[in-house]
């Protein structure tokens, strides 16, 4: 059986200002189960943003894709516009970054979470407004909130709104954009519980980008590290973290506080590479604690090292661990 | 409490922002009301010591970091800082104090100016201070300060723009221009939270380090449990313009007293996927300060409140079997008198 969601060798690329073209998104693929909590973890600039973007078909004119997406075997990528319309908000929606700045400040939130129902025909009228009652419901506002503003909100209400909003033409494919950073821990926690809660009643696939390591390791079952444009390594969270297979999840995790933790929290030296030109050899090399000769003439792809488990990088073909 | 190594003395300081009436208000002579940021704490940061002061966002922590650099005006208590009572001095008599408690910004991308060379940034604030003597003794001091926040060889920084920097040394760079004035107290307000992952360590061993070798006494003011957890001495929990629970960051993280700092440490999610533990999730969201909930402040988000919560407003007070570690909670045993 077909994953519900394929991305297989995915590229972006943006045309920058002054010529010359940025690689943002160097070959990603991976697969989405239904009802899958998956995180895609990264730090400012790697490209996660950007590969969901893409899914959403929501990327500005500047940007160029290859690579396909298939959205139950249906490449929903390969006619452009015309052919990623019909899913956007129906099968696949997301929730941005910043949910202050993703509502629009001079119309209700209940308005806001029609708009999208009209237009896909989903529902219209007062059925439409019914079912914005119940949304807000289901994240956890009463229905009468529905006539009031976002500035009336606080910031967890505004994530919750957004969440109905991205909500409301019932998608199977939820993309969430780091929807807990700007929050408080507490707030944080009440916004992770809602997501979880939905997974599991709706069986929504949750696709949760984030650069926060903590929060995938609680609500996902399964993580890809991305670098410089590329996954260098996915599996199930339990590995990630116990036995990580590419040197920068080893060192993303150590270089991550944890609450109780009594080793030393130690940053990865250097910065990632420039995107505007080509990447020779490994892309992590120069911040690697074990790179060897073979990391600076040849980049590694994405091998098999277990069970839905993989990664990128030549130590795995050596036999010493990584 | 008052000992020989304390720098910073905080006592029962109170800061409150009037709230705008508007002018139908003023007109109809409504009553001022005033929003209570910070509302009757005390702490104390010794020299070469770490206090984290935690909580989410509108309970008074950046108020207090504020009002202990004399940028904002308590309405009561008292600020002394190596000894010296500094709560009522004018901006002149607090130049001198200034150059010595020195301020960390959350964003190392608004805070230094664009237009600057690290040369710049780092020797302006000898500039205004009227150090170094020559230019030559200035660009020396510069040298230090750069070498001491780790950004070497100096050389390689000096005359680059902050755009040609990368978070962490744009943050280093602006550590630099704190050090190149000798400070006693570092006032850091969440200083890694801008920067990726990868690099906070860096930054927070660094500040680490000013202290655990420069003596320097450093006020953290962060949102994050397990940074606070990781690099302090002590954590003080502040929740609606108090301190709820004060004491050394190992027990205060391991042993939680007050029921506000267990619920907070029971939500913030472990690096380990195996530990996942159920929050302690609190309904709703913190009240704000203009209408402070009569009795405990905690009290109606509180999953053990009782009656005598509702009226009685708890005081700081040592725990059994310990004389730092303090909560602000009527359910916790004291010691007997």
């Amino acid at each position: 059986m077909s994953p519900q969601l394929a991305v297989r060798d995915l590229h972006v690329w943006f045309d920058l200002p002054h010529g010359g073209e940025l690689h943002a998104v160097q070959g990603v693929s991976f697969d989405l189960e239904g009802g899958d909590r998956m995180g895609l973890v990264g730090e400012s600039g790697c490209g996660k943003t950007t590969v969901i973007l893409a899914l959403m078909g929501l990327l500005p004119p500047s940007a160029s894709v290859a690579g396909s997406v298939l959205l139950d075997g249906e490449d929903i990528l390969a006619g452009g516009e015309d052919s990623v319309r019909p899913h956007r908000w129906v099968d696949t929606a997301m929730v941005f970054q910043g949910a202050m700045n993703a509502l629009n400040p001079v119309k209700t939130v209940g308005a806001q979470i029609v708009e999208p129902m009209e237009l896909h025909g989903f529902a219209s009228g007062e059925e439409a407004e019914r079912r914005a009652g119940e949304l807000l419901e289901m994240v956890g506002i009463d229905a009468e909130a529905a006539a009031r503003y976002p500035h009336e909100f606080s910031g967890g209400m505004r994530q919750r709104a957004a969440i109905a909003m991205a909500l409301a033409c019932e998608p199977r494919i939820l993309f969430a954009d780091e929807p807990t950073t700007a929050l408080d821990v507490m707030v944080q926690a009440q916004i992770l519980e809602l997501l979880v809660g939905l997974t599991r009643e709706l069986g929504l696939t949750l696709f949760l980008v984030t650069h926060d390591l903590p929060v995938v390791a609680q609500v996902c079952e399964r993580a890809a590290v991305m670098y410089a444009g590329e996954i260098v390594e996915s599996g199930p969270l339990d590995e990630l973290f116990h036995e990580p297979r590419h040197p920068y999840t080893r060192l993303l995790f150590a270089a991550t506080p944890d609450l109780y933790g009594e080793e030393q929290v130690l940053s990865i030296p250097g910065v990632p590479p420039r995107l505007d030109m080509d990447i020779v050899g490994c892309p992590f090399r120069e911040r690697c604690d074990s790179a060897f000769d073979r990391c600076v003439a040849e980049r590694p792809v994405l091998q098999d090292v277990g069970a839905d488990h993989r990664a990128a990088c030549h130590l795995n073909e050596r036999t010493v661990p990584v | 409490m008052s000992d020989d190594a304390s720098l910073l003395e905080v006592r029962e300081l109170v800061v409150t922002y009037p709230i705008r009436r508007g002018i139908v208000g003023t007109i109809r002579r409504r009553p001022k009301r005033f929003v209570h940021a910070v509302d009757g704490i005390s702490l104390t940061v010794r020299k070469g010591e770490m206090l984290a002061l935690v909580g989410e966002s509108g309970c008074g922590k950046t108020t207090t970091a504020q009002a202990v650099l004399g940028m904002v005006e308590p309405v009561s208590g008292s600020i002394r800082f190596d000894g010296q009572e500094i709560t009522a001095l004018d901006s002149r008599a607090m130049r001198p104090i200034r150059r010595r408690m020195q301020l960390v910004y959350q964003d190392p991308y608004e805070s230094l100016d664009p237009r600057f060379r690290v040369r710049k940034t780092v020797e302006e604030p000898m500039v205004i201070h009227r150090l170094g003597g020559s230019k030559r003794e200035r660009e020396r001091l510069m040298f230090d300060a750069l070498r001491r926040a780790e950004l070497s060889p100096p050389e390689l920084f000096v005359d680059r723009y902050p755009h040609e920097l990368s978070g962490g040394q744009r943050q280093r760079a602006a550590i630099a221009a704190s050090l190149v004035l000798d400070p006693e107290l570092l006032v850091a307000d969440e200083p890694v939270s801008m920067l990726d992952v990868s690099v906070r360590a860096g930054v927070l061993s660094l500040i680490d380090g000013l202290r655990r070798h420069a003596d320097v006494g450093v006020l953290m003011i962060t949102h994050d449990l397990s940074t606070a957890a990781h690099f302090a001495d002590r954590i003080a929990v502040m929740y609606l313009g108090r301190i709820v629970e004060e004491g050394p960051a190992r027990e205060v993280v391991r042993d939680p007293q007050h029921p506000y700092t267990k619920a907070l440490l029971s939500v913030v999610p472990k690096r380990d996927p195996r530990d996942r533990t159920t929050p302690q999730i609190l309904k709703g969201e913190t009240p704000n300060p203009i209408d402070v909930p009569p009795g405990c402040r905690f009290h109606p988000r509180c999953p053990v409140a009782e009656d005598r919560c509702r009226t009685t407003d708890p005081e700081l007070r040592p725990i059994v079997g310990s004389s730092d570690h303090c909560a602000a909670c009527v359910l916790v045993a004291a010691p007997s008198p």
